[in-house]
């Protein structure tokens, strides 16, 4: 099980699949700092 | 679908994975349900349009007031505390695939539901709906990733486990604007539009985390990761033995744990839940109301970011010593923070805050990884799910103590600025009773562990991870 073994995952899915849940939760926290930014106005 | 093809579906051989499947894979699955159910921390924005349903514009009289909605989020809480005690022995036993599967069916299936008490204006159906039905979906899909997480990273335990908890205090930064935005579409002059975005987030949140469920993998029987072996130098605080989810509740260790979350959350948790109101008390005239969302803000991007941060931190650092930094800094931090506020020094209070409750939030993501050190991989879902009935006891003590303490503060002739000085100091007391579990924590005996017939099924022996060799 330890030797060098070929990658059966395709690098693009696993790229798409962490976008999939990138994406939404980095533009969540874009609006959160949007709003936290009046805290210091 | 056939029973057999059902099991054949969900089964733990149909979900191992290939020789070269590559372990990163993983985390996003687990991040597709705890993004989902994170959801849950941004429950209060249905509360104003809900007391309108009936009225729209303004409350009627039938319509429903807002400790009659309060109900609804307590109910979810108590049964995801349930959910996460009582289904992590059959976890363990069925495998993620299906945890997860039924995990969404009840999340998703508790919005459809509760869209429909909405729709009829049947409060007993939204409790059934979102506060059993999603609380249960909650507490299994919590759960569920945990123990895959920690058998396909036993060289970053933290960090893995880390991610995935990671993912449950951020669902709220996108279940909130996407709450909002649907509630915007959906409302016309003859609704709010809670039904059909309940609708809408039930499915969505299905089918993201079916996404989960489908992606998910356990590794085979003695997988490791490519080119890494265990150091020679055994830890003490790891354990290569495992410990029977029943047997676990009989040792002094789960207890400890239970006492040591406990107390964090509660001193955690209190402030949460009164972060805006306090920051406003504290510096009368100078926060506004768009100032102290900010601060509420900045203390959930920090229990989010906390999550990641301690626990991957916990993997060079050890658990206990990680749990003892919370404590001992959580302790002075809680005794200088009324300091901060008499100088009206608003940028050390929010940083100060800001750093009790990414502990906060750290306490949680590493306890998973600390059972795992302690008990060993084999049952530690369940052991996780069990011991995070501490955090519906914390959910409890926290607001209460914070609240009757202030109370009783300001009863008492305190200025309103002053009157959270002594809770900080209950606090960081609190604090200091879990520093002493903590230390308590002593390897579990080996009369508690399995007998060797009965090790991991798959993936790698309970291992130490690297860093932590020879860390007590």
């Amino acid at each position: 099980m330890n030797a060098k073994t070929q990658s059966t995952t395709s690098p693009v899915l696993l790229i798409l699949f962490w976008l999939y849940v990138g994406i939404p939760l980095v533009m969540g926290i874009w609006e959160t700092l949007l709003k936290a930014a009046a805290l210091f106005k | 679908m056939n029973n057999e093809s059902t099991n054949s579906f969900f089964s733990k051989e149909r979900i191992t994975a290939p020789p070269g499947f590559n372990r990163w894979m993983i985390p996003p699955a687990a991040l597709a349900v705890h993004l989902c159910i994170g959801q849950a921390y941004a429950f209060s924005v249905f509360n104003n349009p809900m007391t309108r349903l009936i009225g729209i514009t303004e409350s009627a009289p039938n319509d429903w007031d807002l400790p009659t909605l309060g109900w609804i989020f307590s109910i979810a809480i108590v049964f995801l505390g349930l959910a996460a005690a009582f289904a992590g022995k059959w976890l363990e036993e069925v495998g993620p695939r299906k945890a997860m599967f039924v995990a969404a069916c009840c999340f998703g299936g508790g919005f459809m539901v509760a869209a429909l008490g909405i729709a009829w204006h049947q409060i007993w159906l939204v409790y059934l709906g979102y506060g059993v039905l999603g609380g249960t979906g909650l507490g299994i899909g919590y759960v569920s990733p945990v123990s895959t997480l920690i058998k396909w990273f036993p060289d970053k335990r933290g960090m893995a486990t880390g991610m995935a908890i990671m993912g449950f205090g951020g669902g709220a930064f996108i279940a909130s604007p996407m709450s909002v935005a649907l509630m915007k579409h959906f409302s016309s002059e003859t609704s709010v539009g809670v039904a059909q975005t309940f609708v809408v987030m039930g499915i969505l949140y299905f089918i993201s985390m079916m996404i989960g469920a489908l992606a998910v993998r356990i590794p085979a029987p003695n997988w490791k990761p490519e080119g890494w072996t265990p150091p020679a130098k055994q830890n003490a605080m790891i354990s290569r033995n495992n410990v029977h989810i029943d047997q676990a509740l009989k040792t002094p260790q789960f207890w400890l744990i239970w006492w040591a979350l406990c107390l964090n959350v509660t001193a955690g948790i209190g402030v949460l839940g009164q972060a805006s109101v306090m920051i406003q008390e504290s510096f009368k005239g100078a926060i506004t109301p768009a100032a102290a969302a900010g601060f509420v803000g900045v203390l959930s991007l920090a229990n989010m970011l906390g999550r990641f941060f301690w626990s991957s931190v916990s993997d060079y650092l050890g658990r206990k010593n990680t749990y003892y930094t919370f404590f001992i800094l959580g302790t002075i931090l809680y005794f200088s923070v009324p300091g901060m506020g008499a100088a009206g020094n608003v940028a050390l209070f929010v940083l100060f805050y800001a750093i009790i409750i990414s502990m906060y939030g750290g306490g949680f993501s590493t306890l998973p990884a600390y059972l795992a050190d302690l008990f060993g991989t084999r049952f530690v879902g369940g052991i996780h799910g069990r011991l995070l009935t501490a955090w519906s006891a914390a959910g409890v003590f926290g607001p209460v103590l914070v609240n009757y303490i202030r109370q009783y503060q300001v009863d008492s002739g305190v200025p309103p600025a002053q009157a959270y000085t002594t809770t900080m100091y209950i606090m960081a007391g609190l604090l200091i009773i879990g520093f002493f579990c903590n230390m308590a924590v002593r390897p579990v005996s080996s009369h508690h562990h399995m007998s060797d017939e009965a090790t991991p099924e798959h993936g790698a022996s309970p291992q130490l991870t690297p860093a932590m060799a020879g860390n007590k």
